[in-house]
């Protein structure tokens, strides 16, 4: 049986990261906002320290639909597929992977904006790699920057600021673009770990800082300071310091009295009228078919089920998917260049058995366009971070540097020796959107609704190896300057399934070459907005979150002062 | 059955040799073997729990520097999980042990449960090498999962059956859950008092059992 529902003025598909954070000003405008999850709300009591349960086995969580889809992963169009994984990194609930994420959030830097125009302005056009399709963003850092404010309030940042208005402080990211005032709350606190590192990289001339995280370094909001307990790498907070948009913008805009949330709403589809304007949104819930009718319909599934809904989303006016008569959905695909990572191995404890993700030291220097590429290979760069964070299990399963097998008594003895004494590092780094890096539908694959799951095409260039390897050798060099005995790098490996997935909605002025315009709406449809870093041309050199959030908000905003047009 | 208490047996002398600097820990062992004598296996057959517990010993030894897997009760957390979590690995396990033993007395002359040492470890080498047939889809990333799942069971939170009487944590030198941790307790030499505490111990979490914690 189908049941067809009262319309609604907006309906949100997925309130995470970036559906969490746009309902809040379409509720304060008076709105009628449905916001449909997949998931379901989740509380303090789901939130144990518990290593197993957080980080091996996919995760509290209700409704299974993330891991009952997960994309498939190819590296190039006539390769096999790769090996599937067994848990989606993503989460179902209110408020999303927000959840579970490690709440750094960084702005990005103002390179980031015009990676096409600086890049040719100081080295030449030949200097961006052949076959990559990355364009500037339609603006700069300044047009985002005031929702970049909003949301560093309204969500709750700590972090130091480097740029306010152009004055630089040395405490803060001395590369960061400039900002109208500082974080809402000071910077999470080092460990004596985090301060040996930030001398090391004073004496090699760089500028460490605190990195910026939604974690309350102190009250905020009436929630709790970080008590730096840990195991929520991949973990909930049970004192709600971490700011997921479950306990931030959605319960401001529940208060509102104007957004109505169904959970376990299971999204399959996105209908047309004859006009091809977005008309209602089909989901599951218990085994029923509801019809949502909507006069705008906002996508904020995260990248894979935004590209997915679209694509599943066919019609007369829209063949190949909705939104895609230019054939773009899906392109312009990339995700961090995350892994390439180094670790360490130092000759006495470092203890960071206790801490979280977040508390930690960040240098840019090597991020962008922060240091000359006249002779370099390659351009772009990456942020090297290391933090105190760090679990049993995760530590039984220590790097042996070469000194030891990988289990049997003379593995026990090296773990029992220096499983406190090794440090991983998180380095980020630029990747560019190229022509045959693409997301579509699996051919054969599909979830337990007999809908295809996405499929990922796509691999890593010589260009990123390039970046990848300067990357790692400043790590390696930071942690020997810090005293490490050891270190190792970590391979790059294929461009898989990713906490930070780019691309495939595209933001640009261009209808042939992008999915949605300048404020995230469609230009094909003008009534459908897409919300996440999907709509993002470059990805900078750090976690997207920030941005995407700024990005939805202004969509948001966009749409309650262009309502008569949009919505009409 | 005469060969699972012997090499129990030989575990418990092999504890007892490190006795001068482990007497507890031989003391726990027999404590804990008796226990583990007591209680059947609920999902692997008992030559399968044979050899997966003479596996996980060599993994992760109980030697001079103290207790391993055996007394951290990995082989059963991993049969515990057999019955849920890890239920779709069921036949991948039956499969790989019955492999892993047919290779010990192809090689070796004995099931696996009853070779020495050196012998064991020559088994699992050749493992790790894929030196190895009948594995599906290949012997080393059989031991691999293996390994990965003892390690899980000799260090995760005690509530799922392995990990017992914190044997891992110890190990490690970790000290434990703590619910606030200040500045002095993230120095590099802290030295903090181990807890000893499991996550649901504490009254404020939900246990995790039961429907909606696999994918
Ligand atoms: C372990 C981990 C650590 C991370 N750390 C960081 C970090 O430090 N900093 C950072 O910036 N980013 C981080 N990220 C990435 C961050 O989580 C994402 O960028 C962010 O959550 C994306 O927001 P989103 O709203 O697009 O997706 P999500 O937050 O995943 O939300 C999507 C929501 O949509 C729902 N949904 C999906 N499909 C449907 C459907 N068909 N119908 C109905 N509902 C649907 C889902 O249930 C989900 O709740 C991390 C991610 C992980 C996994
Ligand atoms: S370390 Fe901080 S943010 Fe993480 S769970 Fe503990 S209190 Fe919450």
């Amino acid at each position: 049986m189908t049941v067809t529902l009262a319309a609604t003025d907006v309906a949100v598909i997925g309130l995470g990261g970036v559906g969490g954070v746009a309902v809040l000003p379409l509720a304060e405008a008076g709105m009628d906002v449905v916001g449909l999850e997949a998931g379901t709300w989740l509380s303090p009591s789901d939130f144990a320290p518990d290593e197993l349960r957080n980080n091996y086995r996919g995760w509290p969580q209700a409704a299974q639909k993330a891991n009952r889809e997960i994309p498939v992963h190819r590296p190039n169009a006539s390769a096999p597929d790769s090996p599937r994984g067994s848990v989606h990194p993503m989460m179902n609930g209110v408020g999303g992977t927000t959840l579970h994420y490690w709440a750094q959030s960084w702005r990005l830097n103002p390179w980031d904006f015009r990676v096409v125009s600086e890049t040719t302005r100081r080295y030449g056009a030949g200097r961006i790699p052949a076959g990559s399709t990355v364009e500037d963003w339609p603006f700069g850092l300044e047009e985002l920057e005031p929702w970049y404010d909003l949301v560093e309030r309204e969500v709750g940042v700590s972090g130091q600021a480097g740029n306010v208005n152009g004055t630089i402080d040395a405490r803060g990211n001395i590369f960061e673009g400039p900002r109208a005032r500082e974080y809402p709350m000071p910077p999470l606190r080092g460990t004596e770990f985090t301060e040996l590192m930030a001398g090391a990289a004073r004496r090699l001339g760089w500028n460490p800082f605190p990195g910026p995280a939604a974690i309350n370094s102190e009250t905020y909001d009436n929630r709790s300071p970080c008590l730096y307990h840990g195991f929520c790498s991949r973990g909930g907070c049970h004192v709600e310091a971490k700011n997921s948009t479950a306990v931030s913008t959605i319960p401001k805009a529940s208060a509102t009295g104007n957004l109505r949330i169904e959970t376990e709403a299971h999204v399959t589809g996105i209908a047309v009228d004859g006009e091809g304007r977005a008309s209602a949104v089909e989901y599951l819930n218990d085994g029923e078919t509801y019809i949502q009718p909507a006069r705008v319909v906002l996508i904020a599934g995260y990248t894979y089920e935004n590209v997915r809904l679209l694509l599943l989303s066919t019609s007369g006016a829209f063949p190949n998917g909705l939104s895609n008569n230019a054939g773009q959905v899906g392109r312009h695909y990339m995700t961090h260049n995350q892994r390439a990572g180094v670790l360490a191995l130092f000759p006495h404890e470092l203890n960071r058995w206790y801490g979280l993700p977040a508390q930690g030291i960040a240098i840019d220097d090597w991020a962008d366009d922060n240091f000359d590429h006249s002779d370099l290979d390659f351009i772009g760069g990456g942020n090297l971070w290391i933090y105190s964070d760090q679990r049993p299990i995760e530590a039984a399963s220590m790097n042996t540097f070469g000194r030891a097998p990988r289990w049997g008594s003379q593995w026990k003895a090296f773990v029992m020796q220096n499983a406190g004494r090794w440090a991983n590092s998180y380095l980020q780094k630029t990747t560019l959107p190229y022509e045959d890096n693409y997301l579509d539908l699996h051919s054969t694959i599909t979830d337990p609704l007999g809908l295809p799951v996405c499929r990922v095409t796509a691999d890593y260039k010589d260009h990123d190896r390039r970046l990848a390897s300067y990357i790692q050798d400043r790590m390696e060099a930071w942690f020997r300057e810090a005293g490490a005995i050891e270190t190792v790098r970590q391979p790059i490996g294929s461009m898989v399934v990713s906490t930070h997935a780019y691309g495939g909605t595209r933001m640009g002025d261009d209808p042939e070459t992008n999915v949605v315009d300048r404020y995230g709406f469609s230009h094909e449809v003008p009534n459908l907005g897409v919300l996440g870093a999907s709509v993002m041309g470059t990805s900078g050199a750090r976690n997207p979150t920030l941005t995407a959030q700024a990005l939805a908000w202004r969509t948001a905003e966009h749409l309650v002062a262009n309502w008569s047009t949009i919505g009409g | 059955m005469s060969a699972f208490l012997s090499r129990r047996e030989m575990l418990k002398r092999a504890a007892a040799a490190g006795a001068a600097t482990a007497v507890p820990h031989s003391a726990l062992a027999q404590g804990l073997s008796d226990a583990d004598a007591a209680e059947p296996f609920e999902n692997l057959t008992s030559l399968h729990a044979r050899i997966l517990e003479a596996v996980v010993a060599r993994l992760i030894p109980s030697d001079e520097n103290g207790p391993g897997a055996p007394e951290a009760g990995a082989a059963r957390f991993i049969d515990r999980a057999l019955g849920g979590v890890f239920a779709d690995l069921q036949s991948l396990y039956a499969a790989g042990l019955d492999a892993l033993d047919a290779h010990a007395r192809n090689t070796a002359g004995q099931p696996f449960a009853e070779l020495d040492e050196d012998q064991q470890d020559a088994v699992l080498v050749d493992l790790e090498r894929n030196a190895a047939d009948g594995f599906t889809p290949d012997a080393a990333s059989f031991l691999d999962v293996v390994l990965q799942h003892t390690v899980q069971g000799t260090f995760s939170d005690p509530h799922y059956g392995g990990n017992r009487d914190f044997i891992g944590w110890e190990m490690l030198g970790y000290p434990g859950l703590r619910l606030a941790v200040g500045p002095d307790e993230q120095a590099m030499d802290a030295g903090s008092q181990t807890t000893r505490l499991s996550a649901y111990d504490l009254p404020m979490f939900d246990s995790p059992d039961g429907e909606g914690d696999s994918p």
